[in-house]
């Protein structure tokens, strides 16, 4: 990412010069975070829910918008905050101090913007970065189609070349937050003659005529995923990223950030959530013996628990080899798998302690955290699935990690 | 791999070429077949090269590199089952850093950190760890009681002891006799029967010594054991790209693709936990939790890839003749010392209080 090579040019950031910079965001946030705002978080980052945005959070929103300290290492020049590494942990660290979150986000800023900076045109950069950093537009990501999951490659959504315009024609899937997104970056066919040069990276206005999205109700009872119809939709030229042919370099490249993104999963959540066996001696409580009263149930909340530390320390020591090799290490390629499995065992672990009390849907007799933790029991089957299928990273650590090739 | 100084990078290249030109598992199989506890010459050299030395302090003759280092080398030694006293002379010595007197420790840090001195640790009294209670009892400074299964026991000069009243130092001598126990890792393990032996009580280390003691037992084992995951682990996956079947080198098939990610998968994740187990005593923080962690993750990590390694193999692994066959033996040896996985839960939720 051009953005962070530049911040690490400057980090050589003195000291002095990072006190008066604490000094500028102390200043800042005393004059432009709502006090109302502590404690709640970003409507943007979500998929399962449109939100509301308030007075006071739209307030919030446009001054950290103008400052580009939603997306602090971005170049200035596209709206970003042009703030070195060591600054933007300055700013991470005042904002926690008074309990101010970062209201830029969702997938222009987790996704596309990083991609749009290595791959777009100055023209392009100029017209769609600024706006995420604002935090204005709300993208969507359309690659999934109904004959495209793990094969994404032999998507089908055709963009004709009609001379100043693409003619669009097609179906995609799995559009996270569809139904409130502005704009869609799209993976279309441009040729049928290869199944991965065919292919280009393309942005749609989800408003434009022939675009049409259907929320997918999922087992949860939320629709966090639509899907979404293209028919002759036309779209100028100047929104094609790269060259035609190049989607599939582009596409996955961006998988890549949604990767490092998920690599927690559902995983992340359960970070700040109790400790399993400290929800285990409420439900379950304690015998005589001082030990939880079910003893086939301890004994598989401990081991859940050893194995979701063996999953930290890991992430911890990725992070850490990434760092030192100035590259992705080996073991990044494990951790979407194990995190998310985890994840999905404690959502498990999490019924099997509560018993009935784990299984509500909805209404009166069950406490609200009791609710939400059925749903994301139901959400969460999806991690396992998206982002590349614990199926698909087998197959990626096998072949790029262990060496072992297929059939030749 | 953790990130690693320049002095731990060294140590562990020294130790990763030394086991691969001077000491592959065919060394460990001349030794068996000679029917030694281990190969002496081999151990003199890593007592020149200061292994026995690492977590002794410099005033002691060590070079107090610390716990990670150590691991290091016996990761590096587990990998080829290089039969030596190395772990078990290194626990012995670091009881006698935690709890010894400043004379019992200049009269055997010294000589335990060039080798010439080996120790051992006897804990268990029975064929699986179950904790710290122990019915050997001391009077007049008599010690009087069974241990059972001894690592590296024949020719050990040096027993730490565990005793109803805390942990002891006996010295080889009288007092002393040895039933040798033959297990299936063919390595030196023995009974001792210790009758009125001379004893004399590591004072100084508080209340939790044995507890202390045992955590770094259980992280040291673990560090042998993720040595031979790693082993069965790159071994194995050699083979599947050698073996032809089907006119197919067998890694071509996703069946065994599957299955190899998966198992390199908890090898890694067995390897932070071990790593972590190390640090974890560098920095004297929540040693005991870390030093549960990993050895219950080298425990389970081990025995999926020690029973995956020989399957994979396919009949061949089920010779003598082949290497895959030792670790089997051996893996299960190490997984009942110091506490099996279950073992290893209940402490762990117990720690937690639940």
């Amino acid at each position: 990412m051009a953005s962070a090579a530049e911040a690490d040019a400057q980090n050589n950031t003195g000291s002095s010069d990072l006190d008066a910079f604490r000094e500028e965001v102390r200043a800042f946030l005393a004059a432009n975070f709502p006090p109302e705002l502590r404690g709640k978080s970003n409507i943007l980052s979500s998929v399962e829910e449109a939100g509301e945005e308030g007075s006071a959070e739209k307030a919030w929103r446009v001054a950290m918008g103008e400052k580009g300290w939603g997306t602090p290492t971005w170049p200035k020049e596209y709206g970003g905050g042009g703030l070195t590494r060591k600054q933007a942990r300055a700013l991470e660290e005042e904002m926690a101090k008074v309990g101010a979150w970062n209201p830029i986000g969702g997938m222009g800023v987790m996704m596309l913007g990083p991609t749009l900076l290595e791959f777009a045109s100055e023209e392009q950069k100029h017209e769609h970065i600024p706006p995420i950093c604002k935090g204005e537009i709300r993208w969507c990501q359309g690659y999934s189609e109904p004959n495209a999951g793990s094969d994404l490659a032999n998507l089908q959504t055709m963009a004709e070349d009609k001379g100043d315009h693409y003619l669009v024609n097609g179906q995609k899937t799995w559009t996270s937050g569809g139904q409130w997104a502005d704009k869609c970056f799209c993976l279309v066919r441009t040729s049928r003659a290869d199944k991965h040069k065919g292919i280009s990276f393309l942005l749609i206005d989800m408003h434009a005529p022939g675009v049409e999205v259907k929320p997918i109700k999922m087992i949860s009872g939320m629709s966090p995923f639509c899907e979404t119809f293209f028919t002759d939709v036309q779209v100028p030229k100047e929104n094609l990223v790269g060259e035609e042919g190049q989607g599939w370099t582009i596409g996955k490249k961006l998988l890549q950030h949604e990767r490092t993104n998920l690599s927690g999963g559902g995983a992340l959540a359960a970070l700040n959530a109790q400790p399993l066996h400290k929800v285990a001696e409420r439900y379950i409580g304690l015998g005589d013996d001082g030990k939880l009263a079910d003893a086939e149930l301890r004994v598989k909340i401990a081991d859940f628990e050893m194995r979701w530390n063996a999953f930290l320390l890991t992430a911890r020591r990725a992070m850490e080899e990434s760092k030192a090799a100035g590259g992705v290490s080996d073991i990044s390629s494990i951790l979407k798998k194990s995190g998310t499995k985890l994840g999905q065992e404690r959502a498990e672990l999490m019924i099997e302690i509560m018993g009935y009390r784990g299984l509500g849907w909805e209404g009166e007799g069950f406490e609200q955290k009791e609710l939400d933790g059925v749903r994301a029991w139901l959400f969460g089957k999806a991690t396992t699935i998206y982002g590349g299928s614990t199926e698909i990273q087998n197959n990626i650590i096998a072949k790029r990690i262990l060496g072992m090739l297929d059939h030749q | 791999m953790a990130v690693l100084n320049e002095e731990q990078e060294m140590l562990r290249d020294m130790a990763r070429e030394w086991t691969k030109n001077e000491h592959p598992v065919g060394a460990w199989r001349k030794v068996r077949d000679a029917g030694q506890p281990f190969d002496a010459d081999a151990w003199g050299e890593m007592g020149e090269m200061g292994w026995a030395g690492i977590i002794i302090p410099e005033e002691h003759g060590g070079t107090d590199f610390g716990w990670l280092s150590l691991g290091l080398v016996i990761e590096e030694l587990g990998k080829s089952l290089a039969a030596s006293p190395l772990v078990a002379s290194a626990l012995a010595a670091s009881a006698i850093v935690l709890g010894g007197s400043d004379e019992q420790k200049a009269e055997y840090l010294p000589r335990l950190a060039t080798g010439e001195l080996i120790g051992t640790l006897a804990f268990d009294e029975g064929p699986r760890h179950t904790g710290l209670k122990a019915s050997t009892s001391v009077h007049d400074g008599r010690l009087t009681g069974t241990k059972a299964f001894v690592h590296e026991a024949s020719r050990a000069d040096l027993f730490v002891v565990l005793a109803q009243d805390g942990v002891y130092l006996v010295e080889k001598g009288k007092g002393i006799s040895l039933s040798k126990r033959a297990m299936v890792d063919m390595r030196d393990h023995a009974e001792i029967d210790f009758n009125d032996a001379p004893a004399q009580k590591l004072a100084v280390g508080g209340d939790d010594l044995a507890q202390k003691i045992v955590d770094r037992a259980c992280v040291l084992t673990a560090a042998e054991m993720l040595g031979m995951c790693q082993a069965v682990f790159d071994t194995t996956l050699d083979y599947l790209k050698q073996r032809v079947q089907f006119n197919q080198v067998l890694s071509s098939f996703q069946a065994l693709q599957h299955r190899m990610a998966d198992l390199f998968t908890e090898l890694e994740l067995a390897r932070s936990a071990v790593e972590g187990g190390l640090q974890a005593i560098d920095s004297g923080f929540a040693v005991s939790e870390a030093a549960t962690l990993a050895k219950a993750r080298a425990n389970d990590a081990l025995h999926l890839i020690s029973r995956e390694g020989v399957q994979l193999h396919g009949g061949i692994g089920m010779t003598d003749e082949y290497d895959v066959g030792f670790f089997l033996k051996r893996a299960r040896v190490l997984e009942a010392a110091w506490g099996s996985s279950s073992h290893l839960r209940d402490r762990y939720a117990a720690m937690k209080g639940y």
